[in-house]
This record gives structure tokens, sequence and C-alpha cells, in this order.
């Protein structure tokens, strides 16, 4: 390498004030957004913190001359993987938590062998990067034509091959997800034909589900329906809602059950069998 | 000098007056517009709108100012404290961003300094916007999470859905103006337009780019995450007080953002509009004037989602996500192919006109298996006979209603013939 190339690598490899009050500003930052992705308990404030790391990063590739790379970065990295991630959270519940229960024997002593042995790797990697290896050619590439244009050129003409070879696998990645996730709607009976099915017996019930008792008793729809002898219809209260208020609604479900002295139930029961008779 | 040499040597207060400026007219615009949306809406709905406090209630906003912080703030039991005080935090500082890139005029003059007015030309500012708004949308989203309430929680899931898919036709829309202009810088887009704009060269372009751009802000009709009927207010449900302002606040600068996006890519930017152009060698498109058009058509952009509010109802979540995904995208992603084609055509040789031909006709084909077959018209109707219950024949006579006879209109007539079927049910009929 000549020496002149040697002085216009270490001009470009200097590292500007601007740049480096940035990098001292976005540097713990980004470092304390992956410390805390690992050590939050909640999963949303983890996805968060990671998102915070990824901004970071972007705006450290911005100040490094590589503004596409960071706005792609923040566009494809936080603006959709990272939201659809919390989009997955949120919709598993804000409460749930992870088990802490081991699976795998010995899980945590291995992951912490590999872990410190990436991180060996990735450190002797970067350092090697940063010692010895000098940039050469950044300010041809960024001029002309720019960033953009001379990235756009190199993927279509340097790497056509890997790129279209990625896009293919990503293009099959998404197909086999709908393929998996896909449930034929055409298929699914008409009002008509339901109805035939539960006529012919083919349903558990030949009529749709008993409404709850909300103008019998109450102004609620967690209020059972009443059965013509006096007892509750179980099916009337949607499942959700005996789920979360079946435990306060108990002393009223057993004083509507007729496990407490009610309404005579058999005398209504007979009185309507006659009518029916006739 | 070209608009980033301009740039580069501005001084830090020329730097300083510029955000200063951005700053002031991302609010101010928005004050203005709540104000006018409320009496256009108004106007759409014959209704005076907002008319107690000022001339034309032009104070109605500064009104709001005063009264909405001073409001009580409520904090539900439930919410993720840390969370629930961020989320206004990114939405609201999120959304003035890319007023930053917008270029606002051409090369002026300020205190003797030459200066362009745009406060820096990135060489990747079409992407700044998307790049906002994907920061922007985790404003909507955590407000709504962290509620720790449904409805949020729907809304902002809804929110996150939306922006994702309506961001990919916008980004394709604008992939098609960057293929005419050979540039993401926005300064560049804006000088490409000095013959035709965009908006008319690249119409369909243009068209999904509109509908997508109401789309990512969550305005009707495509207002899903905040639906008042399905889900009270949606994410900012349990937001009150400043907070709550600060969500009201970015909607509007969000509108702007994406109005002056559109008017730079699509309506020639600071460009005079073209009657204009004409007057006096050009005069309208030099000096301070250009400014002057470009907020003026963002104006135009506003008043679009205002007329928009007042005229079409709400759509449906289901329809929504179909028109962005089965109409918008495909149709974005089959323009840029035909945009190519059309820009390579002069260059191409025999062959390679022959597979763009050859492509032509494979999505026609494709189109024709797309089209939906014609739809059986008596699908879905219920059958007049069969299938085992009783029903009337098809072809059943209704004999004809008896006329009314003059004494049966009449009320002492009508109280006559009564009594008489009264008689005849007493003979024994039933």
């Amino acid at each position: 390498m000549s020496s002149a190339m040697l002085l216009a690598a270490n001009e470009v490899a200097k590292v500007s004030t601007g740049e480096a009050i940035s990098f001292w500003v976005l540097a713990p930052l980004a470092l304390g957004g992956a410390l805390g992705m690992i050590f939050a308990r909640n999963a949303v404030h983890s996805a968060l913190f990671l998102v915070m790391t990824m901004l970071s990063l972007g705006v450290m590739y911005m100040i490094q001359q590589a503004p596409f790379l960071g706005f792609v970065q923040i566009i494809v990295y936080t603006g959709a993987i990272m939201m659809l991630f919390l989009f997955v959270l949120m919709l598993v519940g804000r409460d749930s938590s992870d088990s802490v229960v081991e699976v795998l024997r010995g899980q945590r002593i291995w992951a912490a062998v590999l872990g410190i042995g990436l991180a060996g790797l990735l450190v002797s990697g970067v350092a090697e990067a940063l010692t010895s290896v000098r940039p050469v050619g950044l300010n041809e590439q960024n001029a002309g034509g720019g960033n953009v244009a001379s990235i756009g050129k190199s993927i279509f003409t340097d790497y056509l091959f890997p790129f279209e070879l990625t896009s293919a696998l990503l293009i099959t990645a998404a197909l086999g997800a709908m393929v998996l996730g896909y449930t034929d709607k055409s298929k699914r009976r008409t009002q008509r034909e339901t109805a035939d099915a539960r006529f012919r017996g083919e349903h558990d019930r030949p009529s749709p589900l008993p409404g709850p008792g909300v103008y019998a008793t109450a102004n609620s729809v967690a209020v059972p329906a009443l059965l013509p002898d006096g007892s509750i219809a179980p099916e009337s209260v949607s499942a959700i809602i005996e789920a979360t208020a079946s435990r306060e609604l108990a002393a009223d479900v057993k004083s509507v059950a007729g496990s407490e002295p009610g309404p005579d139930a058999h005398a209504l029961k007979a009185g309507s069998t006659e009518e029916g008779d006739k | 000098m070209t608009r980033a040499e301009l740039l580069a040597d501005d001084p830090i207060w020329l730097i300083l007056l510029k955000v200063l400026f951005i700053f002031l007219f991302a609010l101010l615009t928005a004050m203005i517009t709540v104000w006018a949306e409320r009496r256009l809406i108004g106007r759409m709905q014959n209704r005076p709108g907002p008319n107690r406090v000022g001339p034309f209630g032009l104070l109605q906003p500064i009104a709001d100012a005063i009264k909405m912080p001073f409001k009580e703030e409520i904090v539900p039991r439930t919410a993720d404290k840390v969370t629930y005080r961020l989320a206004p935090v990114i939405a609201g500082a999120d959304d003035d961003r890319p007023v930053g890139v917008m270029p606002f005029g051409p090369e002026v003059s300020i205190f003797g300094e030459r200066t362009v007015l745009q406060l820096v030309d990135l060489p990747v500012g079409a992407l700044v916007v998307l790049a906002a708004a994907s920061i922007g949308v985790y404003g909507v989203i955590l407000a709504g999470w962290s509620s720790g309430t449904p409805y949020p929680l729907l809304g902002g899931l809804r929110s996150a859905a939306q922006v994702i898919s309506y961001e990919i036709a916008m980004g394709l829309a604008i992939v098609a103006v960057i293929l005419q202009s050979h540039s993401l810088s926005l300064g560049d887009i804006v000088d490409s337009q000095h013959g035709l704009w965009f908006g008319v060269a690249l119409f369909p372009a243009f068209f999904i780019y509109l509908v997508a751009m109401v789309g990512e802000t969550n305005r009707a009709p495509f207002d899903l995450p905040e639906a008042e009927s399905e889900l009270v207010a949606g994410f900012h449900t349990e937001y009150s007080s400043m907070k709550f302002v600060i969500f009201y606040i970015a909607e509007y600068i969000n509108m702007i953002v994406v109005c002056a996006m559109g008017t730079t890519l699509f309506l020639g930017g600071y460009m005079a509009p073209w009657p204009i152009s004409l007057i006096g060698d050009n005069y309208f498109n030099s000096g301070w004037w250009p400014m002057l058009w470009f907020i003026a058509k963002i104006g135009l952009g506003m008043f679009l989602f205002i007329w928009l509010r007042g005229t079409l109802p709400r759509y449906r979540y289901d329809q929504f996500m179909k028109l962005g995904w089965k109409f918008l995208v495909p149709l974005s992603l089959l323009f840029i192919v035909v945009l190519t084609i059309i820009n390579a055509w002069p260059q191409m040789q025999g062959t390679g006109r022959l597979i763009s031909v050859g492509f032509g006709i494979l999505v026609l084909i494709g189109l024709a298996f797309m089209a939906p077959d014609r739809r059986d018209s008596r699908a879905g109707r219920v059958p007049m006979s069969g299938g085992g219950f009783p029903v009337p024949p098809i072809d059943l006579q209704i004999p004809n209603k008896p006329r009314r006879t003059r004494q049966a209109r009449s009320r002492a007539g009508r109280r006559q013939t009564v009594a008489a079927g009264a008689k005849e049910g007493d003979d024994g009929v039933s």
C-alpha cells in the first residue's frame, strides 16, 4: 500500500468532535438498552429497550456516513419487525410472565458458556477491525451519485445473485407462513346448511344459545337466564364473563339455582306439560 | 452553489432560526387546522361550529389550549406508569421531525445570508417520513398497551397493523417518484418537477399516496384506532389533560407532515401552480413567493382531510385491510413495473421489447383470473319452495283487496261496518 493511500485512509478514519460526542451519547444508550432488554421483567419493556438499542445504532450509522443504512435500520427493524414483536406480546397479555423453571437440564450453564464464547469471538473480530483494518474509498463511494446510488449499483451488479437468492428465500418464507396459517373459509357452511344440520341433530343443540337473563332480574349480561323450572341456564352466560365474574356471582347463582327455597318448580312443570298435551 | 453547499455554510444562528420556525410552523398550523376543521365540518353538517370566542370563533384553539392542561389528570390504576408517561412524548416528539427535511422554498437571502428555505437536505430525505411514522406509531401502540384496559389495547393493536400495512403502500408510491427523479433528496425531487408535476405524470402513485396518507394518519374514514362507536376513543381513552392534548396535536402535526410530503413529492413542492408560473417570466417562483405556494398546497391537503372526514363513513376493519393489501399494494407494484418498462422502452432492443410485451400479456391474463366470477343472483336467497318446510307456492294468487267504498271511508260508516262484523262474529264464524 502506498503511503499516500495510507494517509488518505488515516484521514477517513479520524473521528471528528461531533462524531465523538454523538458516540459517547449513543453508545451508553445502546448498551443500556441491550442490558435492559435482558434484565427487564416485563416482556414489553424488554422489547422497548431493544427498540432503544436499535434506534441508537441507526443514528450511529447515519453519523458514520451511511444515512441509507441508518434510515432502513429504523424503518425495517424498529418500525416493522419490533412492531410485530410488540403486537404479539400485547396480544399475549400484559400479566403473563415467563416461567422461570428450567426445562432443559444445565441450560443456563451452557447458555453462559456459549454466550461468553460468542462475546469473545465478536470482541476479537471487532477489535481486529478497529485496529488493523483501514477504511478505503469511503469518500469516493459517497461522492457522485451518493450513498444510495452506490448501494443500488452494488446490489444490482456485483451482488445481484445473492440479492435475488435472499429475496427468493424471503418470499418462500412469507408464502410458507401464509400456507401454514391459512384456513379455508370457502368450505364454511351457510346459514341455511347450519340450520338444516341443527334440525337433523348434527349439532349439540337445535336452537341458538339462550340469551342472558337481562330483562328477567337485572340489567346485566352477567345474569344467567332462568329455565321454565326456575333453575339457571348455564349456557346463557358467556364463558368469558363466567371466567371473570363467576366468583362474585356465586351467591346470586345459588339463589336463582333453587338451592335456596324458591318458587315451586314442580307445580310449574306439571302445569306446563298439561297445557302442552292438550 | 448547490442546495447542499448552501445549507452546509449556514451559520448557527440561521440554523436555530430555522428550527424555531419549523417548530412554530408545525404547532401553529396544527392549531389553525383544529379551528378550520371544526368550522368546516360544521359548515358541511349545516351548523355553525365554534363561533363564541373571537370573530368566527378564531380564538377557540387558544381557549382550548388554556382549558385542556388545567383539567384533572386521571391515571388509571392498572396503567404501566413509565410507559404510560412515555407514550405521548414519543407520539408528540416524533411527528414534527420530518418537517425539518421539507423544502419550503428555493434560494433566498435572510439577513444578508444566502440560504435555502430548508433545514437540512438529507440524501435520503424521502425516507425520513416513513421512519418518523414508524417511530410515531410506537406512541400510539404504547399508549394503548400501557393504559391497561381493553379498549385502548384494541385501538393500539389496530393502529399498529394499520400503519405497518399502509406504510408499505405509501413506500411503494414513493418508489415510483424516486424512479422518475433519480434521487431520494427532497430538494432534487422538487427540482425534477419543473416540467410536469409528478401528481399528473404519475397519477396512480399519487392516488395510492393519497389513500395511504389517510390510512397512515389514522384519520376518518380510516380512523379505526379511535373509532368512537366501537372503541370509545381508542388508544387515548384513558388519557386526559395535557397528555391527551399532546396526542391531539400530534395527530394534526402528522397530517401536516404527510400533506407536506405529498406536496413535495407530487404537487411540485414549493413551485407555483401552472397559470401563475407563466406570469412575469416566472416571477412568482423566485424569492419568498414559493413558500406561499408550499403552505397553500399543504392547506389544500388539509382541506382534503377535513372534507373526507365530513363526507365518508368509517370503513370496517377487514375492508380497510383488504383495500390496503389486496388493492393498493398490488396496484403500486404493477405501476412500478409498468413505469420501469416505459422508462426503458427507448433503450430496449427487440428481445427486451418482446419480453416486456409478453410480461404485459401475462399480467392481463393474471388480472383476468383475478376478476371475480359473476355472482349467482340467486345465491343466498331463500328458495321459495322445497327443503321440507311448508312455504306458500310460488304462483300464489293473492286476491285483490276490495275497494273501499265511500261509506267505509267515512268515520260513521266504518263504525256501522264494524258493528255488522261483530254481529257476524257472534253468529259463530270462529
